[in-house]
């Protein structure tokens, strides 16, 4: 499903290369986890495959079932069926989140070549979801993450995620500012989200994410890097050790 | 003082093409004394404070500059509204295009009528409001106008009118020069709203004067067309008594140049002053508003709220005054204006005033001059929706603050259709 292949990436503003290399697979159907250190290179990898400004793709590749990513504009990459669940997600005043919602779900329909969902479809799908989620109808109605809550942000990434059904998701972070009732609430969400189509890629400093998310398979990334592949027992290893001696392992 | 003298000399040699319109007893009282005024302050030069974000040069001078007739290919705005219509084209009024000049709980009537009249109730509001809006700051356009204007609507409201009232102002010559002066008395209790609509002329000197009684409401809304070459200076004066509510919105998209002013006197305790405007420029677009308010009353709001979206060379400007007299206390005075610079071409100029003499007031201010936010339009591409359509819906994010100042929704709704139908026409 999604492809990497030794992908090197700079900051556009500095010569600096933050991925030196990045190989890594996908398959439909599973969820992988990146591990690793501050400044490994995670949270980049992810803007690039979502197509945020400011890095260059100086080498290598990303496809989504063989569509190249790195060609399209971010909304063409959405419509393709990639979402990324921000790490701090954007507040956006004068913008209410159910407009937000139905924009995109209706913009990415339209690109698709689908009918836009009625008023009606809309506000019945976007409840059942909400309601899941412990998302109420004042979260809704305020604008887009506007005095959310660290956790009520976090939600509404996922009810994003559940109202645009994308083959491929990519979770930044989706742990950080969460106490463990809402990471419980989070994982739920994105649990109910699994399936043989779908793709995960998980993106996280702790491994107790991945209590509640079990993946199928666990990298760790360190200086722009995939160093280490292993299952589940890998972020075990990393809870009980911590990188130091994964680190001098593949050094 | 070399400059004051060409100023004055300008104003002579302007004065020397015109001559005062014929009227009755009380009109031409009204205009002698606004000659009067006009002459003692002079026509407004590029020295004068506040004017110096805006050339009056074209406003003034005794040749209009010619303004293309735009054909916007729409219907025009609150087309589909019940309303009063009373068109104006090129300042001439349009009797079989509007509609019969009378209504439940209003006596209306033109000004031209009005002015035949030895005696008339729009005495004690003709030219009286613009002549307090004089101080401290003049206002010569307004005088101008008081002086010269042979026609406008003349309306006195006794109750509640649903059904508003709207001015449409067609262009069709691209040299008319077009004056037209009106006055509204809204009696004690009574409500009205008052909508204008369209470019009016080349050049069009538009004077308002509102007098709002005790528990009386007046909303404006108004759209000022979307010629591209018009020019306009518009004043509203208006003197709000107790209990009273004042609430004006004005959205302007393109017009080479426009000065909106406002002078707003709060007289009356407990009353509320709203004053708001979108103003949306791409390319040579000038935009002025020039918003004075005066608290002389305890316990009154006011609102000023003010955005514009520029770009490609684009200029807003907004100077704004909070006025708290001695003795207005508990004032709850608020104020914004921002502009949202579209590229590194547009300019925005913004002289934001306070002056206080009470001790118990609650006034605050506030300018800003940005760009869209990239992060929240990445944010929306993010999930899907075009760049275009992001930056849009930002926008109008933007602009809404000022039209939630809109209390009709049907209203507010129309001119939100015709934001959005400005912003796809002008995608970068």
């Amino acid at each position: 499903m999604l492809s990497i292949n030794n992908l090197h990436v700079k900051l556009e503003e500095e010569d600096k290369e933050i991925l030196k290399g990045v190989d890594l697979t996908v398959e439909a159907g599973k969820v992988h986890a990146i591990m690793g250190p501050n400044g490994s290179g995670k949270s980049t990898l992810s803007y690039v495959l979502s197509g945020r400004d400011g890095y260059e793709v100086t080498d290598g590749s990303a496809t989504l079932d063989g569509d190249d990513l790195l060609e399209l504009e971010p909304e063409e990459r959405a419509a393709a069926g990639l979402f990324l669940a921000f790490q701090y997600p954007v507040e956006i005043p004068g913008v209410g989140n159910m407009t937000f919602l139905r924009t995109a779900v209706n913009a990415q329909r339209k690109a698709r070549g689908e009918e836009e969902l009625s008023a009606g479809d809309f506000l019945k799908l976007v409840r059942e979801k909400a309601k899941a989620l412990k998302i109420d109808a004042d979260m809704l109605m305020r604008p887009v993450n506007v005095g959310f809550s660290g956790g009520e942000k976090k939600r509404n990434e996922i009810l994003q995620m559940a109202m645009l059904e994308p083959r491929m998701c990519i979770l930044d972070e989706t742990d950080s500012g969460l106490d463990v009732d809402a990471m419980k609430l989070v994982s739920e969400g994105v649990n109910a989200l699994r399936n043989e189509g779908r793709g995960f890629l998980v993106i996280t400093h702790y491994q107790r994410l991945l209590d509640h998310i079990k993946p199928d398979v666990v990298h760790i990334m360190a200086d722009g890097k995939i160093v280490k592949s292993g299952g589940p027992e890998l972020a075990l290893e990393v809870e009980n050790n911590g990188y130091g001696d994964i680190l001098a392992e593949v050094a | 003082m070399a400059h004051a003298q060409t100023k004055f000399d300008v104003t002579e040699a302007r004065l020397a093409d015109v001559s005062l319109p014929r009227g009755g007893r009380w009109i031409t009282e009204a205009r002698e004394a606004a000659l009067a005024r006009l002459r003692a302050m002079g026509l407004p030069g590029r020295r004068d404070e506040y004017w110096k974000f805006t050339r009056p040069d074209t406003l003034i001078s005794a040749d209009v500059p010619e303004a293309a007739v735009f054909d916007p290919q729409e219907a025009p705005v609150f087309d589909d509204l019940d309303k009063l219509l009373i068109v104006f084209v090129d300042g001439v009024f349009d009797a079989d295009a509007s509609s019969d000049l009378s209504g439940e709980g209003i006596e209306i009537e033109r000004l031209a009528t009005a002015g035949e009249a030895d005696i008339h109730w729009a005495k004690d509001t003709y030219g009286v409001l613009e002549a307090r809006g004089q101080t401290p700051v003049h206002r010569p356009l307004a005088a101008w106008n008081t002086a010269f204007a042979t026609d406008g609507i003349v309306v006195r409201v006794t109750d509640k009118v649903s059904r508003p009232i709207n001015m449409r102002y067609l262009h069709k010559d691209p040299t008319s020069d077009a004056i037209l002066h009106h006055v509204v008395r809204v009696e004690s209790g009574a409500e009205v709203t008052l909508l204008e609509t369209g470019p009016a002329a080349a050049r069009f000197n538009k004077s308002m004067e509102v007098d709002v009684a005790a528990g009386g409401a007046f909303h404006h809304i108004r759209s000022q067309g979307r010629d591209h070459e018009r020019r306009a200076a518009t004043h509203i004066f208006a003197r709000l008594g107790t209990e009273s509510v004042f609430k004006s919105f004005t959205l302007t998209a393109n017009g080479v140049l426009t000065r909106n002013e406002a002078f707003i006197e709060i007289m009356g305790d407990d009353a509320v002053a709203h004053i708001a405007g979108a103003a949306l420029g791409d390319g040579d677009f000038h935009h002025d508003d020039t918003v004075f308010i005066t608290h002389d009353a305890v316990n009154c709001e006011s609102r000023q709220v003010f955005k514009k979206v520029l770009r490609n060379g684009a200029v807003g400007t907004f100077q704004g005054k909070i006025l708290v007299k001695a003795g207005a206390q508990k004032t709850d005075g608020y104020q914004i204006s921002q502009s949202l610079l579209l590229d590194d071409d547009a300019q925005f100029l913004a002289k934001p005033e306070l002056e206080i003499y009470a001790d118990d007031v609650a006034c605050s201010h506030g300018s800003t001059s940005g760009a869209i936010d990239e992060e929240a339009l990445f944010y929306l591409r993010s999930r899907g929706v075009p760049a275009g359509e992001a930056a849009d819906l930002l926008v109008l994010a933007f602009l809404a603050e000022a039209i939630d100042e809109i209390e009709r929704d049907d209203i507010a709704d129309d001119i939100r259709g015709r934001l959005e139908g400005w912003l796809a026409r002008h995608r970068s």
